[in-house]
């Protein structure tokens, strides 16, 4: 489907919502308030109980990693492949899941920013690749479930030149299969 | 003929036309010589629709070291020796003139004269006679080039050799990468390879028949090789990990590659006829981007084993331990020899960032020639002296050469990312 179609569909699902909730169709408790008013001259009003969502512990683990795993990128300092502390309980969150299930398979993307030569690069792109490959099997993944590819500078999160650009591409993208 | 031949086989599988790139002079410290070239004298060939002595000016050009005379303002236009008054391109500050004709010869053919005068010494310099097929003037133009440039020079004219470079279009999430190869001035870019995935690292074959590239399959990178003429590619290593930074021995049997499945990257060399390998780096360490030396017996390659990225070299049949080459500045890296192995073209970087610089091998003095701050991917010409890099700007990269010895600059400019240049060996 192709993006003038996507916007179609959405634009006719939005129709759809907004027709459900029309109020040209009074409801149950209006219908109610207005025989009252009829019958009586008294004026009666409906007062709706409030609706509470099922409260969640914050402590709980599971919470805690299912939010820690949806950070699915571990970023670099420059010509460097130590992790850096930050990302250290975002792998051990993904190590958990992948030691959980046996069947889960993790391509470990290295990337390198522009600095630097192509070839150099793409090994340097590796390196970081199986710096995070390590972290999580020290953590509990098997080697079966992690493979390490690198592209060193050739497929850039974003482009152009300065820290910020080179911050967002010095990286490792974890990519489940 | 041989070239013609080579160009029907080319536009066999690659037929679409790409915008010739854009030459501007930059640099250089040297007097330009005044040089006029007459337009050549046609022989009742009203078809003749290649310009020879335009080319031929434009190449001279090109080369930083020669201040065309301007046609237009050409008192006289003679096409032979005979016709020339000395003094009158005295008068006009000129030092060389060249001219000549094309005339038919047989069978369909051309022929084509040119004549080059020393104007002070009233004399000729040079005269030759070139056959040529009816398609091959642009050629037989550039072959004139390569002799006066040589003749004034010292050095061997590049005119009509080719280039190979890598170029990616379009957006990041759909980018589509390209191997190209044009001639040396830009002109006539045909595709020889195309994919969406990344292309690398263009190596030419010693004999420039072969193209050994890095193409991503399935996310990894691997080694291939393509045969110039017909387009054919094959894949010639499929390991685990880095297969990249292939680079031909001198007597094109051997690529040096680099391979990581043993654990990390190491430099290899692969028996083309036979496929054996020959691990030839042992460290913990990334070594690639390795190159022979002219004689076949070293090889130099990138290392960080000190730390951060150095030139090493080691010897091919003796082994023992490799030697560092390169100190100064924070890295050098991706180094290559001159085609006379006198010097290695490098990536410098220091404080003005990534820079391309020659290391004399003989001094082990280090000379940088480009301004940064982000240039890579050095290539010699076959001539020892000029040198084709990639700049690269905000934007996009383009290609640019720098000559080691005058210092003179050229970009050549085209639209979209045009990075990776690899300058063919002569024509044979």
């Amino acid at each position: 489907m192709n993006n003038q179609n996507k916007a179609l569909l959405l634009t006719a699902l939005l129709a759809l919502v907004a027709c459900g909730s029309t109020p040209e169709q009074p409801d149950a408790g209006q219908q109610a308030e207005e025989s009252a008013e009829i019958r009586d001259g008294l004026t009666g009003s409906g007062v709706q109980d409030r609706e509470l969502g099922t409260a969640k512990p914050l402590d709980s683990a599971a919470a805690r990693d299912a939010a820690m795993r949806r950070q699915l990128t571990v970023y670099f300092d420059y010509d460097s492949s130590q992790i850096r502390d930050e990302f250290l309980p975002v792998l051990d969150a993904h190590a958990r899941f992948l030691r959980d299930k046996p069947l889960a398979r993790l391509r470990l993307e290295g990337h390198s920013d522009e600095r630097g030569t192509r070839e150099y690069n793409i090994a340097l792109g590796e390196r970081r690749g199986e710096a995070v490959r390590r972290a999580l099997l020290l953590r509990g993944a098997t080697r079966s479930q992690l493979l390490v590819v690198s592209f060193g500078e050739e497929k850039p999160a974003v482009l152009g030149s300065g820290e910020a650009a080179w911050g967002q591409n010095r990286r490792v993208n974890l990519v489940y299969q | 003929m041989k070239i013609r031949f080579l160009l029907l086989l080319l536009s066999a599988h690659a037929t679409a036309v790409y915008a010739d790139l854009q030459i501007t002079i930059t640099g250089g410290q040297v007097r330009p010589v005044p040089i006029a070239v007459v337009p050549f004298r046609a022989d009742a060939l009203e078809s003749v629709d290649t310009d020879v002595a335009r080319i031929i000016e434009t190449d001279l050009a090109g080369s930083g070291l020669f201040a065309p005379f301007p046609r237009e303002d050409q008192i006289s236009r003679p096409a032979s020796e005979t016709e020339v008054r000395y003094e009158n391109w005295r008068a006009l500050g000129v030092e060389h003139v060249v001219l000549g004709g094309i005339r038919r010869a047989a069978l369909g053919n051309w022929l084509v004269e040119f004549q080059l005068l020393d104007v002070y010494r009233a004399s000729r310099t040079l005269g030759f006679e070139i056959p040529v097929s009816a398609s091959g003037l642009r050629y037989a133009s550039h072959q004139i080039s390569d002799l006066i440039y040589e003749k004034l020079t010292g050095h061997k004219g590049v005119f009509n050799t080719r280039i190979a470079y890598v170029t990616a279009s379009g957006p990041l999430e759909n980018r589509v990468f390209k191997l190209m190869i044009s001639d040396a001035d830009g002109h006539d870019p045909k595709q020889l390879v195309r994919s969406t995935e990344p292309l690398m690292s263009p190596s030419w074959s010693p004999d420039g028949r072969q193209m050994a590239f890095v193409a991503f399959e399935n996310s990894q990178p691997k080694i291939f090789l393509q045969t110039v003429a017909t387009g054919v590619v094959r894949k010639l290593t499929d390991h685990p990990g880095i297969n990249g930074a292939p680079s031909f021995s001198p007597d094109g049997r051997k690529l040096a590659v680099t391979l990581s499945f043993e654990g990390n990257p190491e430099i290899y060399l692969i028996d083309l006829a036979s496929g054996a390998l020959q691990r030839m780096t042992h460290d913990p360490a990334i070594d690639t981007e390795a190159a022979f030396s002219p004689d076949g017996k070293q090889l130099i390659f990138t290392s960080d084993r000190a730390g951060r990225p150095q030139i090493y070299r080691l010897n091919i049949a003796g082994q023992g331990k490799p030697e560092r080459l390169t100190f100064e500045g924070r890295s050098n890296a991706r180094a290559s020899y001159s085609p006379d192995g006198k010097h290695l073209a490098l990536v410098h970087q220091a404080e003005a960032g990534f820079q391309i610089a020659v290391m004399n091998v003989q001094t082990r003095a280090l000379q940088v020639l480009s301004e940064g701050p982000l240039d890579e991917s050095p290539s010699f010409a076959p001539n020892s002296i000029v040198i084709i890099y990639s700049a690269k700007g905000a934007r996009s990269a383009e290609l640019a050469t720098v000559a080691i010895d005058t210092g003179i600059r050229q970009q050549l400019r085209q639209t979209g990312d045009v990075r990776e240049p690899a300058w063919s060996p002569f024509h044979k």
